[in-house]
């Protein structure tokens, strides 16, 4: 095997910060080389700087063996470099194979798109991907997307495919399909760099990895097979032993605090989203929803919390009907919320963290007094809270925006749990965040459990569903699949029932 | 019979100028620029055509400095909304006031400010060799001036770009995903820079077509919202040539009844028909917003990281 890619001493600056910091990377042809780092490592900013969407700072490519000097894009096309990003770069509005063309060097001004399925669709099947070419991207499945994202690549006839943490949207199955589809691509003598922070992927695809930790290499070029444990891996990732399991106590259900029945939601294009979606959370239970992104567990939540009225059902929380009631309504009833997007829903990245924290009961003692807010007392309960949820700040007036994604979470999650808690919803808590945070947040939730809130708990990753909550729900096009209590859940299960395949009895049996 | 192909005759008539501009907006509005100035811009080439025309003594001429100047204010415009990114909507209504007063002050400084305009030659009525014979149908599709029959021929032209050319593919993916594009190595401000270039050729040749076809002279402020009409007839049209073509033939029609109306005098207030393109345009949008081409990327600056 010869080296076909080498990248030498790349740094990377965003102004004051260091995304990469003198790191060299090589990878060997025809192999599968994992890129592995926690979020904010730098594995996405070296990658760009590959596909050439940013400059390096300094440093220098080295492309089958030439120094290359990559601008754009099209010169990393041009080369045989291609990426596949981890949020699609695909048009939803076109056809695939609009998609496909676009920006093709060979393209005439008169398009022929018919020639070009036909060539798009004997690659595809060669691959053992079915796509119908003419089908709108937008109506496509997010793995579809995936595998057209992959083709679109292959299309440029590029020799190294860069995969930027490709399972992250997919089930277990179709990360099957995905990894077959790199083995195929390898024992054509493609070369496929594979980003990701999952440990056990790593293990299952890659020949070598070369792991990230701050922007720096902390290992190059590890053989995969000489890696004993998956806490080796992960303690050069994170710089520290990390506990991998969160430690957990067997629960105590009490009394109903969340009914939900017979919950319908059409949203406002017709589309019947949600479909008699019934359930119920006890206190001191954790229920987690599982699914694929996309299928009616963000309506969910925000039919729950007050953000979208359902369209018909019932929503009960500790026996007050609640449907249709407005989310500062169903606050008052002490329901809290860690939103999935905190950035747009969780917390306001100019205003300061105090604000942040003010802003959910700022209308009440002790906040505020006739509508004037107790700065003396909200300054002090901020620093108090940010210490408790060790938010790392420089202080209480840091713009919330400056903060890491992970302390940002961190001031979401104490905010919520600071007030007094019936109900803990909690939307992909752990969504972007490292080990270490990720743990940290994940105990927060399982304490607030044990001091008897009910949580319901929404989250793609098979990981933590398999781990934090009491019992699952699976939800898959809007409807509620299964109910497993988690002794009874298994990867293969869950993710048979993710992709909609229904089993012949329920729980009951 | 004769009335109703003398009202439709009017209608084609009255539909181009919005036809023109609609045509060159409905390729920077899928681009992703909304250009809320096309208003200034055919009044700018309104007053170009004129003058152009004086200076030359063609019509033909002077629509081409029309076009050549209108599209000198495009390229202002799509500098400050695609290079410096700045908000679409105060550039265009920056230059729709640009527009305004520099077409008065020139106008006045050259023409004088109380004297009767200078009266100009217009497009020949150019009928079409036999088919214009054909009894009704001659009268209302082949006794025309050349640039209606242009800007309708322009129309399947347009629709073939727009869909079947590499260049339409382009110009549809930076309205809707401009980052996607990036990555495929399409440079997107290049594009939307040249989508709107090409909406100020149009607008410019709709102005002319004002004050050399419609009239044969320039007054103050005298598109008198045709720019909005045709921004209009774009999102009536669901942003496709073709849909344009109708639309502006819905907006003629309206102004076509209007005029009849004010003739026939018969107490019935012709400011009402006017109200009708409004009115259809909002029903429309209600109705076919669910279903609407708006590209995802309309009027948002595309900023690299």
């Amino acid at each position: 095997m010869s080296t076909i890619l080498e990248m030498k001493n790349i740094t990377k600056r965003f102004g004051p910060v260091v995304a990469n910091d003198d790191v060299s990377f090589s990878v060997e042809q025809g192999e599968v080389h994992a890129l592995l780092g926690e979020n904010g490592a730098g594995k996405s900013t070296l990658m760009n700087i590959l596909f050439g969407l940013y400059e390096q700072t300094s440093g220098e490519i080295y492309y089958k063996g030439e120094m290359i000097n990559i601008r754009t894009p099209r010169d990393a096309i041009d080369c045989g470099i291609g990426m596949v990003h981890q949020h699609f770069m695909l048009i939803p509005a076109h056809s695939a194979i609009e998609n496909v063309v676009l920006g093709y060097a060979d393209n005439k001004q008169v398009l022929d798109l018919k020639s070009a399925a036909k060539s798009f669709t004997e690659m595809a099947e060669r691959y053992h991907m079915n796509i119908d070419p003419w089908e709108k991207v937008g109506r496509m499945s997010v793995g579809q997307q995936q595998r057209l994202e992959i083709l679109k690549a292959l299309y440029r006839d590029v020799d190294t495919l860069i995969l930027d943490e490709p399972t992250a949207v997919l089930t277990p199955q179709e990360v099957e399909g995905l990894f077959d589809v790199i083995r195929q691509l390898v024992a054509e003598g493609k070369t496929v760099i594979f980003i990701s922070h999952k440990l056990p992927e790593i293990l299952a695809i890659c020949d070598r990895c070369t792991i990230l930790r701050q922007g720096k290499v902390t290992a190059a070029g590890l053989e995969v097979k000489s890696i004993k444990n998956l806490n080796e891996l992960a303690h050069l990732m994170v710089g520290r032993d990390v506990e991998l399991v969160t430690a957990k106590t067997v629960s105590d259900p009490g009394e109903v605090v969340l009914n939900v029945e017979n919950l319908n939601y059409t949203n406002d294009k017709g589309i019947h989203i949600l479909k008699d979606v019934t359930f119920d959370v006890r206190a001191g239970e954790i229920v987690g929803i599982c699914g694929v992104d996309g299928n009616g567990q963000s309506e969910l939540i925000k039919c729950i919390t007050g953000l979208l009225p359902p369209t018909s059902g019932k929503i009960e929380i500790l026996g007050k009907d609640m449907a249709g009631k407005t989310a500062k309504q169903i606050m008052q009833e002490g329901t809290g919320h860690i939103p999935e997007d905190r950035q747009k829903m969780g917390m306001v990245g100019k205003m300061n963290v105090r604000e942040n924290i003010a802003m959910v009961d700022n209308y009440q003692e002790p906040y505020s007094t006739r509508g004037f807010l107790h700065w003396n007392w909200i300054d002090k309960h901020s620093r108090e809270l940010v210490k408790k949820f060790s938010v790392k700040t420089p202080s209480v007036m840091e713009a919330a925006g400056n903060l890491s994604g992970g302390n940002q979470q961190k001031l979401v999650v104490g905010r919520e749990l600071s007030r007094e808690v019936n109900l803990l919803v909690a939307v992909h808590p752990s969504r972007g965040l490292d080990i270490g945070a990720t743990k940290y947040i994940q105990t927060q939730i399982v304490d607030a459990r044990d001091k008897g809130a009910a949580v319901l708990m929404v989250s793609t990753e098979l990981d933590e569903i398999l781990e934090i909550p009491d019992r699952v729900l699976v939800i898959y096009s809007g409807r509620i699949l299964a109910c497993l209590d988690q002794c009874d859940c298994s990867r293969n299960r869950l993710g048979l029932l993710m992709a909609g395949v229904e089993e012949e009895s329920d729980q009951s049996a | 019979m004769n009335e109703l192909a003398n009202f439709l005759a009017t209608t084609i008539r009255l539909a181009t100028p919005t036809l023109l501009a609609g045509l060159g907006l409905v390729f920077s509005e899928r681009a992703g620029i909304v250009n809320i100035g096309t208003e200034g811009l055919m009044l700018i080439g309104a007053l170009a055509g004129v003058m152009g025309s004086l200076l030359t003594g063609s019509v033909w001429l002077g629509a081409l400095i029309a076009i050549a100047v209108t599209v000198l204010f495009a390229a202002l415009f799509a500098f400050f909304t695609v290079i410096v990114k700045a908000d679409q909507t105060v550039i265009g209504t920056g230059l729709n006031l640009l527009a305004s007063g520099l077409t008065i002050t020139v106008n006045r400084a050259v023409f004088g400010a109380n004297t009767s305009p200078p009266q100009i030659d217009r497009f020949d009525i150019t009928p079409i060799p036999l088919l214009s014979k054909i009894p009704y149908i001659g009268e209302i599709f082949f006794r025309h001036q050349i640039p209606i029959y242009l800007a309708f021929l322009l129309v399947p032209v347009a629709q073939f770009m727009m869909f079947r050319s590499n260049t339409g593919l382009k110009v549809r993916s930076v309205g809707e995903n401009p980052k996607a594009c990036d990555t495929v190595g399409i440079r997107v401000a290049m594009t939307r820079f040249i989508a709107v270039l090409f909406s100020g050729v149009m607008a410019g040749f709709a102005g002319a077509f004002i004050s050399m076809g419609q009239l044969s002279f320039f007054t103050e402020g005298m598109i008198a919202g045709g720019g909005f009409i045709a921004l209009a007839a774009v999102v009536f049209g669901n942003y496709t040539p073709v849909g344009v073509m109708f639309a502006s033939l819905v907006f003629g029609a309206s102004n076509s009844l209007m005029y009849r109306l004010q003739a026939l005098a018969t107490g019935f207030p012709s400011q009402f028909p006017l109200m009708i393109p409004y009115v259809i345009t909002i029903i429309a949008l209600c109705v076919i917003s669910r279903r609407s081409n708006k590209p995802a990327g309309s009027a948002i600056p595309y900023i690299k990281e």
